[in-house]
């Protein structure tokens, strides 16, 4: 009797930590679509009511949110595909483990070492104009006046070079890992037929290559797309409302304006898009990996 | 204390014996600098606790919030006094500035007990008090039970007073007959300018006493002395950069942020014709002789670039002056201070300020002893000796402005600084429109800020653009 009734809770009881855990996730998800729906803010009490959907349908109408959704659209695709190919190009040249090759990626792996937002203020030191060696070094190139993250031109650009600086060796670490654990039978039989090395790469490599692709991609789209610490430290969001992106946006209305309601409303936006997006992700790399399946 | 040592703090305390003499007799007794400094903190606490029950709360325990700032340091320099003097326990957490009033606003926003006292500005305290986070201190400041018969609530700046008492109602003004204490000033800091005494020298040029005159000056700066940039003034997207040299050169024309209506109803008054007139200076200013990557300066790198002699002037907080001729910069010694009023049709400056004052947290559990700890932190003695001893400026009280060490002290080693201060002190006060969408709105006019100075929009068009934005929001919030 006594058995019969562990065999039958054992199942439950394996997945209590993880019910555990997403109750733990939920309550919090809960209460933001709770908020999301009111109009509350904390220092207009007496106003606080719910108001449904009233806080997205502003949105509608409100350009700064559709230029928040346009630079954080643009930021992510930006970093996500220049660190892509960065990080493919690098761990296309470091693929042949040789001692040299394995010390040049471990050095590369520092940056990503550091905290986002401190690297943030480094760069701000080196793109300061009257003593950052960046600006030493754009004048030198014929840029005497370049104004990096303070100038509108130029400040996305600034912080596009930062994000690549931190998250490029993550692109090629986990590229590198994949090229080396790729099957040298295809690329030898290619050696011995005399193959072109640029058919061996869009042919071979590449496709073989596009789960890990994928799978790099979408952890840097998911972290990009939520970027708050290099933007922040550098801009605040600006010069004017350059850099304005979702977690920037949401922070200030949360602690600057205390406006609970607005900034639960955009961060659910967010969720929405980071859903959408890893959706596609997902199913992408699950129609390639049954592709592989059933080509094995 | 040792009767002689004792003798020597009190000859110092009542003004009988100068600091570098008390110091030099105490070093033949043998005492360090350090050590006297402690028996002054002590021998001033006494005095505070003369004639009132000091001991009263002993035994109970508080816990502070702090931001790291030199008054913090001079709190902490002198904390032992108070302990001994009460017999309370005193904690405390310190932030750095960049998060502390996020930390703030988590640890109010939660109901959170943890925190009895924090520090803060006035304008937050048009959030936390509609909020219902913080208390009203008038009821602890008229109840002769709990406030120390020696506390002089009036010995405190009347302009401080006023600046930090709001009622609560949109628009209304501050220091009114209504109005509820939200804090206690516990330093503060107006905007003038501060410059480099070296540099003017070789421009042979003088402090500007207007805008037009600033301009001129900044000219002349920007074609003789190389390598540097004649003005600093904030630029971060942060409500942080209208309220130093920006609001108080636009106040001095008599221009406001925002009207209040018969009815009570507030509107933007940014767009006026006057204040259009200003903008236009004022960019003309930061994109002509402003540092090149304003746009990303808080109070950190105005102040930097003054000390290490990369700018020629600051119109900032004259405290930022004060601390960047001390404190091994290398320009420590050539920064003087001066007066500013931008109009020149007004009579004097009127700085807007900025006061670092302490709050009590609504959900403390020990109030009562949370104020006993408040008024002694606010207190006239903690104000000499923070005044004296340490980097405790500016004080918030008549009687230590009007101390003769602090002043022998400050005009020895920051000429200029005590007329500066006392030339503006009268038109020092907050200039803003006391209403609960401050930090909304202020962010945002120095997000339109940045977009003059980067021509991405035209002065006029911007400022009409952002008082069409505030109408809104305030006809959102029901308040305009």
């Amino acid at each position: 009797m006594r058995d019969a009734f562990r065999r039958r809770a054992l199942p439950y009881l394996l997945s209590l930590p993880a019910l555990l855990v997403c109750i733990g996730i939920l309550i919090p998800f809960g209460t933001a679509i709770y908020y999301s729906l009111q109009r509350y803010r904390l220092n207009l009490p007496h106003l606080r009511k719910m108001n449904w959907g009233e806080n997205y349908l502003k949105f509608l109408t409100d350009s700064e949110f559709w230029n928040t959704l346009q630079v954080s659209l643009a930021y992510t695709g930006l970093t996500v595909g220049l660190e892509l190919l960065l990080g493919l190009g690098i761990a296309l040249l470091l693929q042949r483990s040789t001692r040299f090759n394995n010390f040049v990626s471990i050095l590369l792996l520092l940056p990503l070492m550091t905290a986002p937002a401190l690297a943030a203020l480094m760069w701000k030191l080196m793109t300061n104009p009257n003593f950052g060696i960046l600006s030493y070094a754009a004048s030198l190139v014929g840029f005497e006046d370049m104004k990096w993250a303070s100038d509108p031109s130029t400040a996305l650009l600034t912080v596009l070079l930062v994000d690549i600086w931190v998250y490029t060796p993550f692109m090629m670490i986990l590229l590198l890992a994949g090229l080396r654990s790729l099957p040298r039978q295809p690329f030898e039989a290619a050696a011995l037929d005399g193959v072109p090395r640029t058919f061996v790469f869009f042919r071979i490599t590449l496709p073989m290559l596009t789960p890990y692709i994928i799978t790099a991609s979408l952890f840097r789209l998911l972290d990009s797309i939520q970027q708050f610490d290099i933007i922040y430290a550098m801009t605040q969001g600006g010069p004017g409302d350059t850099l304005m992106v979702f977690q920037v946006e949401a922070y200030l209305q949360f602690f600057q304006a205390t406006n609970i309601g607005k900034s639960a409303a955009l961060l659910l936006v967010l969720w929405v898009i980071t859903f959408i997006l890893s959706n596609l992700f997902v199913k992408q790399w699950l129609r390639l990996r049954e592709q592989a399946q059933g080509a094995g | 204390m040792y009767e002689k040592e004792q003798d020597r703090v009190q000859a110092y305390l009542d003004g009988k014996m100068s600091r570098r003499e008390l110091l030099r007799s105490m070093s033949a007794l043998g005492v360090s600098a350090a050590a006297a400094s402690t028996l002054i903190g002590l021998g001033s606490t006494r005095a505070f606790a003369a004639g009132f029950d000091a001991m009263q709360h002993q035994g109970t325990a508080l816990k502070l919030l702090l931001n790291k700032h030199p008054y913090t340091d001079a709190l902490l320099a002198n904390l032992e006094a108070f302990k001994a003097m009460s017999g309370m326990e005193v904690t405390y957490d310190i932030f750095p500035e960049d998060v502390y009033f996020d930390k703030v606003t988590a640890a109010l926003s939660s109901r959170s007990s943890e925190y009895d006292v924090f520090m803060t500005g006035a304008y937050m305290t048009w959030t936390y008090g509609p909020a219902g986070w913080i208390t009203d201190l008038n009821e602890w400041i008229q109840d002769g039970d709990k406030t120390n018969p020696n506390y002089n609530w009036a010995d405190m700046l009347a302009g401080l007073r006023a600046s930090t008492a709001w009622n609560g109602i949109p628009g209304g003004a501050l220091g009114s007959a209504d109005a509820k204490q939200w804090c206690i000033p516990w330093g503060y800091e107006l905007n003038n300018l501060s410059y480099n005494r070296n540099m003017f020298d070789q421009a042979g040029v003088s402090a500007p006493t207007n805008m037009g005159e600033l301009l001129e000056v900044c000219a002349k700066l920007s074609t003789d002395v190389e390598g540097v940039y004649p003005i600093g003034v904030r630029g971060s997207r942060s409500w942080a950069t209208i309220h130093p040299g920006f609001l108080s050169g636009y106040s001095n024309f008599g221009e406001r942020d925002l009207t209040v209506g018969d009815d009570g109803t507030l509107s933007a008054a940014m767009n006026t014709d006057g204040s259009k007139a200003f903008h236009r200076d004022w960019v003309k200013m930061i994109q002509e002789y402003g540092p090149k990557n304003w746009s990303t300066y808080t109070w950190y790198q105005v102040g930097t670039d003054l000390g290490a002699g990369a700018s020629a002037m600051i119109f900032d907080a004259d405290i930022l002056g004060y601390f960047m001729n001390g404190g091994g910069n290398k320009e420590t010694g050539n920064i003087a201070y001066a007066p500013f009023a931008a109009n020149p049709a007004a009579d004097a400056p009127t700085p807007n300020v900025w006061i670092w004052s302490l709050s009590m947290s609504n959900f403390s559990q020990k109030k009562d002893a949370a104020w006993h700890f408040m008024q002694w932190a606010t207190g006239v003695e903690h104000g000499l000796f923070g005044a004296q001893q340490m980097d405790f400026v500016n004080p918030v009280r008549q009687a230590v402005w009007d101390d003769s060490t602090f002043r022998a002290r400050i005009d020895e080693t920051y000429p200029g600084y005590l007329h500066q201060h006392d030339v503006s002190a009268p038109g020092a006060q907050i200039y803003f429109t006391a209403q609960p969408l401050f930090f909304d709105l202020t962010t945002e006019w120095a997000a339109t800020l940045q977009k003059m100075v980067a021509n991405e929009v035209p002065v006029d068009e911007g400022l009409d653009m952002l008082a069409e934005s505030v109408n809104n929001q305030l006809a959102d919030a029901g308040l305009g």
